[in-house]
């Protein structure tokens, strides 16, 4: 039994982490059809930030939620001002800028902090489940991809910009029309998926420590959830989070962790091939 | 005075021409040693005091008058952690620059990658990673230790101080699947019980249904042999998950890429491993060593890796065969060094054992703590006996394979 519950921890943390780290993807993808591929470097220079601010004696909570996010999101709405604005409409044009930009951000991160691993512990210890340990940190992990799903939900749903961002998605020439500016809300949603990858890997940092290249670890699943999520960017992304989460987690804990990885493609392979639309092209379709 | 466009080409020309004339003479001069190691990518932590140890060795070489009256030129490859550029990079360093000898090859799978490559074009190999073992090819030497010298020793220490129930962990590679038989091999004999081994990807890293497994095993230890940057996270979440204080660990990898100092000491103390070689081993030609290493690449140098000190082994070795040889050539460098070449190294007297090209010397094992690497008990003059167990260069010059261990 505490093993059990040990174990659905484990799985909704997988879930809450790979939602954490595709739902700025999901964004960006969802809202502009920009394919970043520098997504991964993103989630990399918010651990960076992160790391870097608690060094310099800020506490590793304001780091990690506030200085991370603000600090990548500027990156982002920097990207977007200087390369991808000029791109828009030109998906293999925008892959090839944003693997040169990741390429230059791995070398630059490289140059500045070396290619060592760098980390912080994780705050809050551990705590008892029957006779099983497990860190704290995991259930505030899961606690934040809640709090930010939320919240990405209400501002959709309930505020005006996240109606202008919906309607600029649906039809962004009609959009236009209507008096919206839809490079300025492209400019502002660039930066909002940029602050949540930053934030994600931020609170992953603690997690799996930072080094230039991490991005890598990343963005296959990144892309693999957004994808398998299909064209409705919250119930896609959490949908995909929690069909591939559970699979690879359990399949990790029944047989061994390479058979986990194996799992979790092999499910998405299956799943593109069977809803070629990601799994919100045929069920809740009408949602966010 | 004026210059004419013609008289300046013809000066010129004449500079150029010259040039291109004496520039081959003296590099016909200089003997050619390529490094083959990743100072970029997942793998620099380990790549980068190889090449510094290396650099080290040549330069101390070259001071001391070269090799054979010649200057001894390090050219150095870097594969960024990428199994294609190793073919690239070897054959380059083989037919391009047609080096003496190739020291290179950080990774079990690299070296793979590279060996049949300097085979097929008669480059004298050196590979100075510690390592799985039963590697049997002529044209190669391996200057690490393999589990015979150090699983063999850390095995029966570990399990005397916590039990006899072992679990082991480790990277999804030749490496880690060769060395973790090993290690159930030693637990087996001394009476003790394997509960399982997992393998990861080295892009792994969330451990988190891994670390509830083991403790559902409950075992008395954890034996890591994993690799690489990404799973260092492993430590940090067993150490968050509350399981550094409940239960031990030891490793063959740990340390290797200063693992020790990036973690912070509550998440790695007591933590048992054994090498070769430790920056604090009290001997005088190490103490020498390490003040010149200090003096080259700075005080503040964090630490002179297990790697580092194989690789400068691996060239001193391969210096004195020539020395021994009289000369460069492939055969009878490999001929002078079956002799049994051995050098007084910081780590002690290593010796070239002739039927299996390893190395027999000294291993210690250590404690970690609070960011350092305390030796509790030393080995003296080891033998590869796992190597030697299967494979004889002497008596099969032409054997070329890896031979591996079957339980």
């Amino acid at each position: 039994m505490d093993l059990f519950v040990l174990l659905a921890i484990q799985v909704l943390y997988a879930v809450a982490s790979l939602a954490l780290i595709s739902v700025g993807l999901a964004i960006i993808f969802g809202m502009m059809r920009v394919i970043n591929l520098a997504h991964g470097e993103f989630l990399m220079l918010g651990g960076y930030a992160a790391i870097v601010a608690t060094s310099h004696g800020i506490s590793i909570w304001i780091s990690m939620l506030i200085v991370a996010p603000i600090v990548v999101g500027v990156i982002g709405i920097v990207v977007e001002r200087t390369i991808i604005r000029f791109l828009y409409g030109r998906m293999i044009d925008t892959m090839l800028a944003t693997w040169g930009l990741s390429l230059f951000l791995v070398g630059l991160t490289t140059a500045i902090f070396g290619n060592t691993t760098v980390g912080i512990s994780a705050p809050l210890g551990s705590i008892e489940i029957g006779a099983y340990r497990t860190s704290a940190y995991t259930l505030f992990v899961i606690g934040i991809s809640v709090v930010v799903l939320g919240t990405i939900f209400a501002g959709l749903r309930w505020t005006r910009l996240g109606l202008i961002a919906r309607g600029t998605m649906q039809n962004a020439n009609m959009a236009a029309a209507l008096g919206v500016n839809p490079p300025r809300v492209y400019a502002i949603t660039f930066g909002i998926g940029a602050a949540l990858s930053g934030l994600a890997g931020a609170v992953l940092a603690p997690v799996s420590g930072v080094f230039p290249t991490i991005g890598v670890a990343y963005i296959a699943k990144a892309f693999i959830t957004v994808i398998g999520g299909g064209a409705a960017i919250l119930s896609g992304t959490v949908s995909a989070a929690v069909l591939f989460g559970t699979i690879n987690q359990i399949a990790t804990f029944v047989t061994t962790p390479v058979f986990g990885e194996v799992a979790l493609l092999g499910a998405a392979v299956i799943l593109i091939r069977v809803l070629p639309q990601g799994i919100t092209g045929r069920f809740f379709r009408r949602s966010l | 005075m004026s210059i004419s466009r013609r008289t300046f080409l013809q000066s010129s020309g004449a500079v150029a021409a010259a040039g291109v004339i004496s520039s081959p003479a003296f590099a016909a001069d200089e003997i050619k040693v390529a490094s083959i190691h990743d100072l970029s990518g997942g793998l620099d932590i380990y790549g980068k005091p190889m090449v510094d140890a290396l650099t080290l060795a040549v330069e101390e070489a070259n001071a001391a008058g070269g090799l054979l009256g010649r200057q001894i030129k390090l050219i150095s490859y870097d594969p960024q952690s990428n199994m294609q550029l190793y073919t690239q990079f070897a054959q380059q360093a083989a037919l391009k620059d047609k080096v003496a000898v190739v020291h290179g090859g950080i990774t079990s799978a690299s070296r793979e990658v590279i060996r049949p490559v300097l085979d097929r074009f008669k480059t004298l190999y050196f590979y100075n990673t510690q390592y799985e073992g039963g590697v049997c090819d002529r044209d190669q030497f391996d200057t690490g230790v393999t589990p015979a010298q150090t699983v063999e020793k850390l095995v029966p220490y570990a399990m005397k101080k916590w039990g006899k129930k072992v679990y082991v962990i480790a990277a999804d590679y030749n490496y880690g699947q060769i060395t973790s038989q090993w290690v159930k091999k030693y637990v087996l004999q001394n009476g003790g019980e394997v509960s399982s081994i997992d393998f990861f990807p080295l892009d792994v890293t969330n451990f988190g249904s891994t670390i509830s497994k083991i403790q559902a095993a409950k075992p008395d230890f954890v034996w890591s042999a994993l690799v690489g940057g990404a799973h260092i996270s492993f430590y940090r979440q067993w150490a968050a998950a509350g399981m550094h204080a409940s239960i031990p660990m030891a490793s063959t990898t740990f340390a290797v890429g200063n693992e020790h100092i990036v973690l912070s000491p509550d998440e790695c103390n007591g933590m048992l491993i054994c090498y070769n070689y430790f920056q604090d081993l009290k001997n005088p030609v190490n103490q020498a060593f390490v003040a010149s290493f200090h003096k080259r690449f700075g005080a503040d140098y964090p630490n002179i890796t297990e790697l580092a000190m194989g690789t400068y082994q691996g060239f001193r070795l391969w210096a004195e065969g020539v020395k021994k040889a009289g000369s460069i050539d492939r055969m009878k460098v490999i001929e002078a060094l079956e002799t049994g070449i051995s050098i007084d190294a910081p780590s002690g007297k290593v010796t070239i054992d002739p039927p299996t090209h390893h190395c027999i010397l000294d291993v210690h094992i250590a404690e970690v703590k609070n960011k350092k690497l305390n030796v509790l008990e030393d080995f003296p003059q080891q033998r590869p006996t796992d190597t030697a167990a299967v494979c004889n260069l002497i008596k099969n010059p032409n054997d070329n394979q890896q031979y591996v261990i079957k339980i």
